[in-house]
């Protein structure tokens, strides 16, 4: 199937990935090409067959509840790699909207 | 009214367990004096961390499944929910999709059955917050958004509701017996003022007769206490019928709820489901409980609410609402029903008895010895048990002789009630228990 | 000789015969670091505290001996950047669980090795910090995704590697660049602090001069991980044990033959695997499913899930904001995104992970008569410079032989089988076994390498 760059805009939205009108078109011939290798796996035959998600085949792989401060960041290495930072807390510019929680 | 509320609700609950869900970083977001201090590469979204499952949190949620009556599913995983936002930190939510824990159980209320659609287990997000700050230190303060990941990754149960509910009063109803629940069952707080809890309704309303489900609905969300919530609803009861008489439909869409003005307002569009290209984390391998494991949960159910009430009503004869306040939560529970046992044993009257100590007559402490407080009851009773005959000769004697008073008090005058029960206190020249005494006096006087 | 030309095991055993001291090994090394490394592009960074920390290990097993290290992995103090300029200057506040075994055991971090940016490719060629060259021949590419790393052995810049694969990024560049590369099985090794591409298939291994050293490092970082869920919780064994047995009675099956863009490659292979026979295993050709389907499965799912798996960089807590992602990882995210949405999830994203479910059971059938598989590690020699740009699809289609093997997770080492003369290019043949049983392609490698003469180490 080929792809046409509105829909590339639409992904690019969701991906939030920032993308100019013309790399936008770009990125559609990138998809069509590559889409077209990928569309050759309709052929094969999978009615009967299961998904396979994880190859491992494990199960049932948990922690117990113990809180272990050896593997926590103290609050000066939690924020060592940030950009903007304020009295412990991240900070971004104003977000306007709520969204659900 | 010509319309009927159609009503679901959804409720998170922060479970307390003592590390966060997919790490082992402290569960305390309400009580960490600082922002960012129990955190980790996972919780934070680091490059190359890994989530690992905090089993009790998915017992707890069986657990909470199994005492609404839900079915279980056996076989479930975790799905990532993909979508962009700042208190998210890795872009997707681990949460569950299409193969909840629990689903298909139901809360009974007053005022009907509401059916519990699914519960499902997922990681909550960091905390935001917005304040004017110097953000770049040059004396001009500029609004800004500040992150908090304290929070990020405690675990989350979300309980949903089939549209069984029909009035604001059953939603509150729901929510308060849905807390208590979980509070008996020792998994969750709930205490919605620290965010322990919270409320979302979907409301929209039908035409009476009718049983397809409109096809809108509102969401309501920031409602952080029941009486809110009642309010939101009727409100949007209110709201949705006046746009529905005027020929219209209600606009699909999220709204909040302003509890200074009573009203809820537009928050923005609901949209179809945005796509949040769910799938099953490959970080984290699926779950696969025996029928065995499940029973082992259900053993641990301790008596709920609900079975605990009746079994008061039953087996110390108590009245209905006493039985319903003893059970408000289990420490008290506890306490009452070894006072209640003692009594029993000893044949006192045990609706008597609790009376006198809710009602403040016999002063106690929660710590008290339940001898001491038995001890207490039986001086009180004993300074008060006059007998019935002795009480309606009493009775008699007063009113023959205030004739009066009986005739304001036929005339709906109820105010010498008062009065009168002096008197026979007075004929009766011994300590009567007053309760009884007017009792008796008003069947007497109808 | 230099003595940054020593295989480990030799490193090791002069150490321990006191022919020669940590202090040389790093001198000669840093020569040839400082000499080569600006025009191959092999190092992104270089530990200046390496001799140091060597010393203090001097007794441990690794001996304080220096690796270089693919930098996908997050190195406490040391920044890391998977090549991209999303994290340019990110310096991590804790360590992957492979590097803390690695030092642990005594490895030093000599330098983080150049990649394509996330691991996005075959080539090293898409690295926003510019290109790797390959020390074979450096008109041509060493491969990738961990390009730098293979290259870094090519080049004796260390005196064994860490890479990490998800499909191909191990076993490929090891090819192109002569060398030995060692894919385990997925859940062998922790994932814990690898920057992740494809959570269902990365899998971190060894990059190394023999089938020996590889094993030997191996050792060192293998096993159990509290803290990634998908590693096996059954403890690994000593890999060296499988070193040195006779293959005597194995079956191995040789898939691919009938790969028809790939017959000469196929021919040499073939004519090189009689060796195995002299050994005393059955050689014999054998049809698999084909691997072009591999490619489908593999573009889908792993794009499914780095677009996942790459949208915490935000730039909040971490790196720069998203419009620094180059146009490879820009490409990969979107088509991902693509793949997962309502209205395609079920025509791509699941129906790939039935195809997967078509490969396990190809495998399962295979294994059944043959202990062993072998096929090229790659079509052709290594390509030229300037050659991954010419599709989207580049990494994709040179990764085809491989593809299939990574997606089951099955372990699987590259061995040299070919040098050509004229151009020093090498071709390399890839072993692969059942999961878990990485003890019978280490057989099997460390008995062609000895017996053959196509590893530069072993035949100075």
């Amino acid at each position: 199937m080929s792809v046409n760059n509105t829909q590339v805009k639409h992904i690019a939205q969701l991906a939030n990935i920032p993308v100019t009108e013309e790399e936008s078109i770009d990125l559609a011939d990138d998809f069509t090409e590559t889409l077209k290798i990928v569309d050759q796996l309709k052929k094969t035959e999978v009615k009967k067959t299961e998904i396979t998600h994880q190859v491992t085949g494990f199960k049932n792989v948990f922690r117990e509840d113990i809180v272990k401060e050896e593997q926590s960041f103290t609050q000066e290495e939690a924020l060592a790699n940030a950009k903007a930072t304020y009295k412990g807390y991240f900070v971004v510019p104003y977000i306007l909207q709520n969204k659900d929680n | 009214m010509p319309y009927k509320l159609v009503c679901g609700l959804e409720v998170h609950a922060e479970l307390k367990t003592k590390s966060k869900m997919f790490c082992s970083c402290k569960n305390d977001p309400f009580g960490a004096k600082e922002p960012n201090l129990y955190t980790c590469p996972v919780c934070l979204g680091m490059p190359g961390a890994l989530p690992v499952a905090n089993r009790k949190a998915i017992e707890w949620t069986i657990k909470l499944g199994l005492a609404l009556h839900c079915q279980i599913n056996l076989f479930s995983k975790f799905d990532r929910k993909n979508y962009f936002y700042a208190d998210l930190p890795k872009g997707y939510q681990i949460s569950q999709y299409d193969i909840p824990f629990c689903h298909d159980g139901y809360l009974d209320t007053s005022e009907g059955r509401v059916g519990i659609h699914r519960i499902h287990l997922e990681e909550d997000t960091a905390k935001l917050s917005h304040q004017e700050i110097d953000l770049d230190d040059n004396g001009e303060l500029e609004k800004a958004t500040l992150i908090d990941f304290n929070r990020s990754s405690v675990p989350l149960v979300e309980i949903v509701t089939e549209p069984d509910i029909i009035s604001a009063t059953q939603a509150k109803e729901y929510g308060q017996k849905l807390r208590q629940i979980m509070r008996y069952l020792d998994i969750a707080n709930c205490d919605m003022e620290k965010g322990g809890m919270r409320l979302e309704a979907n409301i929209s309303l039908r035409r009476e007769g009718k049983n397809e489900l409109p096809d809108y609905k509102v969401e309501c969300k920031n409602i952080n206490s029941f009486k809110f919530l009642e309010a939101a609803i009727n409100f949007e009861v209110d709201r949705q019928t006046t746009i529905l008489q005027n020929g219209e439909q209600p606009v699909q869409e999220t709204r909040g709820y302003n509890s200074t003005t009573g009203k809820t307002f537009p928050q923005r569009s609901k949209e179809d489901a945005a796509d949040y290209r769910y799938f099953p984390d490959p970080d984290l391998p699926p779950i696969e409980f025996t029928a065995e494991e499940i029973e082992t949960i259900r053993k641990e159910i301790p008596e709920l609410p609900a079975e605990k009430t009746a079994r008061f009503i039953n087996e110390y004869k108590l009245n209905e609402k006493s039985a319903k306040n003893l059970a408000i939560n289990m420490e008290q529970a506890l306490f009452f029903e070894k006072i209640l046992k003692e009594a029993k044993k000893e044949n006192l009257d045990s609706q008597k008895l609790i009376n006198n100590l809710l009602n403040g007559k016999i002063k106690f402490g929660f710590d008290e010895e339940t001898s001491s407080i038995i001890s207490k009851f039986k001086t009180v009773s004993s300074s008060e048990n006059i007998d019935g005959k002795e009480l309606q000769l009493a009775i008699d004697k007063v009113l023959n002789a205030e004739e009066d008073a009986v005739a304001k008090y036929k005339a709906g005058k109820t105010v010498v009630t008062g009065f009168l029960i002096g008197c026979v206190m007075k004929e009766l020249g011994k300590k009567a228990d007053v309760i009884q005494v007017k009792q008796q006096l008003v069947a007497t006087l109808s | 000789m230099k003595l940054n030309e020593l295989t480990l095991k030799e490193s090791i055993d002069a150490l321990d015969k006191k022919k020669i001291t940590l202090e040389e090994i790093y001198k000669d090394l840093d020569q040839v670091c400082q000499a080569k490394n600006e025009e191959l592009n092999i190092y992104l960074s270089i530990n200046s505290k390496a001799l140091a920390e060597a010393k203090k290990a001097s007794k441990k097993p690794l001996r304080g001996l220096p690796i270089a290290v693919k930098d996908n992995f997050c190195t406490k103090g040391i920044v890391t950047t998977a090549s991209s300029k999303v994290l340019d200057g990110f310096i991590p506040q804790y360590e992957s669980t492979v590097t803390e075994r690695l030092k642990a055991s005594g490895g030093v971090i000599y330098g983080k090795t150049n990649m394509d940016a996330w691991a996005h490719g075959s080539s090293t060629e898409t690295s926003d910090y510019g290109r790797t060259l390959n020390p074979r021949n450096p008109n041509h590419l060493p491969g990738g995704s961990s390009g730098g790393s293979a290259a870094a052995i090519a080049a004796d810049f260390a005196v064994a590697a860490i890479g990490s694969e998800t499909a191909g990024s191990i076993r490929q560049p090891a090819a192109w660049c002569g060398a030995v590369g060692f894919k385990p099985t997925y859940g062998r090794v922790s994932r814990f602090g690898v920057i992740a591409m494809a959570s269902s298939t990365d899998s971190p291994g060894p990059i190394a001069k023999t089938v020996e050293d590889a094993c030997i490092l191996l050792n060192a970082f293998a096993g159990p991980d509290e803290k990634d869920g998908t590693s096996n919780k059954e403890k690994s064994p000593d890999f060296t044990s499988f070193l040195g047995q006779s293959i005597k009675g194995m079956k191995i099956g040789v898939i691919y033959q009938d790969v028809k863009e790939i017959k000469e490659t196929n021919q040499k292979l073939l004519k090189e695997l009689e060796i195995l026979k002299e050994l005393g295993a059955t050689v014999e050709i054998v049809q698999a499913m084909d691997p072009h389907q591999a490619i489908g499965v593999y573009t889908v799912v792993q794009r499914a899930e780095v677009s996942s798996n790459l949208a915490r960089y935000d730039g909040i807590r971490y790196g720069g904001d998203r419009s620094n992602f180059g146009d490879e990882a820009k490409r990969r995210i979107m088509l991902g995104t693509f793949t997962l949405t309502k209205g395609y999830a079920d025509r791509y994203y699941n129906l790939a992970q039935k195809v997967r479910t078509l490969y396990l059971n190809d495998y399962k059938e295979l294994f059944k008569k043959y202990d062993v598989l072998v096929s090229p590690t790659s079509p052709s020699f290594a390509k030229e410079v300037g050659a991954s740009f010419s599709s989207p699809m580049f990494g994709e289609l040179e990764d085809m032989l491989l593809e299939a093997s990574s997606i089951t997770g099955l372990p699987g080492i590259n061995v040299p089988f070919y040098r050509d003369e004229k151009t020093n290019l090498y071709l390399g043949a890839n072993f692969i076994a059942p999961m878990w049983r990485e003890d019978l392609v280490i057989k099997v490698a460390d008995a062609f390498e000895k017996n053959t003469k196509w590893n530069s180490w072993r035949n100075k």
